[in-house]
């Protein structure tokens, strides 16, 4: 492009530099200080009183509770996303987009319509609620409801990663290793999976912080009763109720270190493999 | 181009299936898996919603799920919505145009940081944005003088969605802007036209799908929105009580036809937004080429 040219569809430099300042001034009110906010309020008092907050049963439950509902939910949606992507990608059938429309779901309903469906499912009230009682199973108010709640709001996050990436790899590495006489398992292992692996990785992991980190849907379902059905977020919740100020934001820097470690493997990943670049999703 | 041989890809199509269906194996695994668990996890569930609400009966569908308190519940996440909405289609049309067109230090970083609202747990910023604007917190300081009452406010709320609505904007706009060919503007300046003029009467139709789209989906989040706003919202029944508190609220009270009923006025509503977003995508989709 000439200079002349580069000059007409540019802009002059003043004006350049103050729609960058607007816009950097812009993400550092919105992004920097709140998050700048979550780690100085949880090291207002200093780093052994950080650590006693974070040290607490309560609090240590609620990590445990929260690593084990996402121990369930992520692998068990992502196997989900692999037979769907598999299914979707590599067939043709009638009723696909519809399918594809009705994975997306849960990302379009309220966290807490989420938890609320559930409650009326199995609460005390709900359609099987006699049945669950009668029998002594806990649903709400218990680890299972938590479960379920997150597998319903991170349903999606591994198939639609992996829907577009394996479509546009098309099945010609696939059929290569049929014809050469592998079978079904040995072409997924051997000539799929690899071919996927980074996408699907980067749809684990923000599968995985949805997982960790929801709330809304949580918070209907579980009852909130400490050191047994809080996850890391209700117990931010509780902790900031109760004005535990220094402990909630212990609790909530460690959640938001997972969101920075998140956001950094996974800009890591696009900037590597030119992943996910397909615009907002979710 | 497909006027002059419209037999042949659909040939083509047919030939594929067929392939499809001799070549590949696990195809009614697979499909079988995806629908039993999308069935069992989302479609039951949610059906449930309607079952329950079809239970309530006509009349006390609407006393409960149009009663005063709801009404100014659905009006107040209505307006918020679209009010960040509308900040976020602004401010994200800005913060994409740098981020596409401009080259400045650290500009990966922060296009990197711009999907924080998304990584970041709700509750995390719900309680990180009320500390900030609290009449003593690190930016409530400055408008408490001014008289400016963020926290516990209509305005908070706000706030709170901007936040969470942020990067939808901007990732639906970057690469429409990316792939926007500099030869219009080009042929623009030719003829005449000022920057702005090119901005206006050129660039901005060109992204007004995209810019929609992000409002939609800005709106629509917003909508459903609860762990970062109940912290900053105050939550006081008709003032500032958002749909879905209102929703957990009835629940906590055992009000579950009010909670029923509210809770399918939303879903709704979101439906009714996925399916605008999804024409505006087609639409956006077919005169991109």
């Amino acid at each position: 492009m000439s200079a002349a040219a580069s000059r007409a569809t540019t802009e002059a430099p003043f004006i350049r530099w103050l729609l960058i300042g607007l816009a950097l001034a812009w993400l550092v009110l919105l992004l920097g200080l709140p998050l700048a906010a979550v780690f100085a309020e949880a090291l207002r008092d200093g780093w052994a009183a950080f650590r006693a907050a974070i040290v607490t049963p309560d609090a240590l439950a609620a990590i445990r509770l929260t690593l084990i509902v996402a121990a369930i939910s992520v692998p068990l949606n992502t196997l989900f996303g692999l037979a769907a992507s598999w299914a979707i990608a590599k067939f043709e059938f009638t009723g696909k987009s519809l399918l594809i429309t009705l994975i997306d779901l849960p990302f379009s309903v309220s966290p807490v319509v989420s938890g609320l469906i559930f409650v009326l499912i199995f609460g005390a009230q709900g359609v099987f609620g006699e049945w669950f009682i009668d029998h002594d199973i806990k649903v709400i108010f218990a680890v299972p409801g938590i479960v379920l709640a997150t597998v319903f709001i991170t349903f999606p996050f591994v198939a639609r990663e992996l829907i577009p990436l394996m479509q546009e790899q098309g099945r010609s590495d696939e059929e290569a290793a049929l014809s050469l006489g592998a079978n079904g398992w040995q072409t997924f292992w051997h000539v799929t999976l690899p071919n996927i692996r980074w996408g699907l990785l980067y749809g684990v992991l923000l599968c995985n912080a949805r997982a960790m980190g929801e709330f809304g849907a949580v918070s209907v379902v579980s009852g909130h009763i400490r050191g047994e059905t809080n996850t890391m977020p209700l117990h931010v919740e509780i902790l900031y109720n109760e004005y535990d100020f220094v402990g909630a934001f212990a609790v909530a820097s460690l959640l938001a270190g997972l969101a920075l470690v998140t956001l950094a493997l996974k800009t890591a990943l696009e900037w590597r493999f030119d992943l996910g670049n397909k615009g907002a999703r979710h | 181009m497909t006027q002059t041989s419209p037999p042949l890809p659909a040939g083509r199509r047919r030939a594929r299936a067929r392939k499809a269906r001799s070549v590949l194996p696990g195809f009614g695994l697979s499909l079988g898996l995806t629908v039993g668990w999308l069935t069992l996890i989302v479609l039951i569930p949610l059906s449930t919603l309607f079952w329950k609400t079809a239970g309530l009966g006509f009349d006390r569908f609407l006393e409960v799920g149009f009663s005063p308190r709801a009404l100014a519940a659905y009006r107040l996440s209505l307006t918020t919505a679209a009010l960040a909405g509308l900040a976020n289609a602004a401010a994200g049309l800005l913060v994409a145009w740098v981020l596409v067109r401009y080259s400045f230090p650290a500009k990966r970083l922060i296009g990197a940081a711009v999907d924080l609202p998304f990584a970041l747990p709700t509750a995390v910023a719900g309680i990180a944005l009320t500390t900030l604007f609290t009449p003593n917190g690190w930016v409530g300081r400055y408008l408490d003088p001014l008289g400016i009452k963020v926290a516990f406010t209509p305005l908070g709320i706000t706030i709170a969605l901007v936040f969470i609505g942020l990067p939808f904007v901007v990732r639906q706009v970057e690469p429409v802007l990316a792939d926007l060919g500099r030869d219009v503007e080009e042929a623009a300046a030719t003829l005449g036209a000022s920057r702005w003029q090119t901005f206006v009467r050129v660039i901005l139709p060109s992204l007004a799908p995209a810019l929609l789209t992000g409002f939609a989906l800005a709106f629509a989040r917003g909508v459903g929105e609860y762990g970062s706003v109940i912290f900053i919202s105050g939550n006081m029944p008709g003032k500032t009580e958002i749909a879905p508190l209102l929703i957990v609220t009835q629940l906590e009270q055992f009000a579950y036809a009010s909670a029923t009923a509210i809770a399918m006025i939303l879903m709704a509503a979101s439906f009714a937004l996925l399916l605008l977003i999804n024409l505006l995508q087609a639409y956006s989709r077919r005169h991109e080429a």
